[in-house]
């Protein structure tokens, strides 16, 4: 099993660096071809919403994105913000994603969240064992070599 | 690749043309364009995404953003958009159901009642 570990000041500048590293490590860990548009969106969401949660508490510590491949690609992305801060990851419905009421950090938060959901067949959204943030796991199956 | 942009008119319609990827560092750049756009009196805009390569929630966000500016200011917004893997975006997000969106700028300019391709 090899492992490529990240971590970035949680700078929206940077979210395009790991999904570019997380795609790479993907290719060679044997992800599909045609998987890999969808693991660099996923990266970049859960990149971005990470980045966004600590500008959103003032948390300067470092976004962490971890690549292993072994019998499939795993890749965490941790954040160091608060936990109360993970819930509103519904899906919004049509009639609500349009709606005046809807900020726009609501909207791609959740937007976000249904990419997510929508594109990761295996994805785990759970607390960090330590101290506060949450680790998002999405897992994609390998090819043999 | 960077973001790029592009504007220009086409049939009374003014045309953004995005290239490039569309993502939270970049989105800001949009956002700015598409509000400078309406404010200087744009009201048939259309997004043209034929040269996007990457765009995610954040870019999602800023389009929604523009469709509620324009509706307030009694304006029309759509896109334009024929990549599948986009449309798939669009689609997972129920986004499809909000947007117009056009295969092509002559289908997006050519409906005039804004409401939606019809095909």
């Amino acid at each position: 099993m090899a492992t490529v570990r990240l971590s970035f000041s949680p700078a929206p500048v940077h979210v395009r660096t790991a999904r570019l590293v997380g795609v790479a490590v993907a290719r060679r860990a044997g992800v599909a071809e045609e998987l890999l548009d969808e693991v660099r969106l996923a990266i970049g969401e859960a990149c971005t919403r990470a980045v966004a949660l600590h500008n959103q508490y003032g948390v300067a510590d470092l976004v962490t994105v971890e690549m292993s491949d072994s019998d499939s690609y795993t890749v965490r992305v941790i954040d160091h913000a608060p936990i109360e801060a993970s819930i509103g990851l519904t899906k919004l419905p049509p009639d609500e994603l349009a709606a005046e009421s809807l900020t726009d950090e609501d909207l791609t938060t959740g937007v976000g969240f249904a990419l997510l959901a929508g594109f990761v067949d295996d994805l785990k959204v759970s607390p960090v064992e330590d101290g506060a943030g949450t680790e998002v796991r999405m897992v994609w199956p390998v090819q043999r070599r | 690749m960077e973001l790029s942009l592009a504007t220009r008119t086409v049939a009374e319609h003014t045309v953004l043309e995005v290239g490039g990827e569309v993502d939270v560092y970049t989105a800001p750049r949009l956002r700015e364009r598409l509000v400078e756009l309406v404010d200087s009196g744009a009201r048939n805009v259309i997004v043209d995404l034929g040269g996007v390569e990457f765009l995610d929630s954040t870019g999602l966000g800023v389009l929604v953003g523009a469709m509620k500016r324009l509706r307030v200011a009694n304006g029309r917004f759509g896109l334009v958009c024929s990549k599948e893997a986009l449309l798939k975006i669009f689609r997972i997000t129920a986004l499809d159901q909000v947007f117009p969106i056009y295969p092509t700028i002559e289908a997006a300019t050519a409906d005039s009642d804004g409401s939606g391709p019809t095909s």
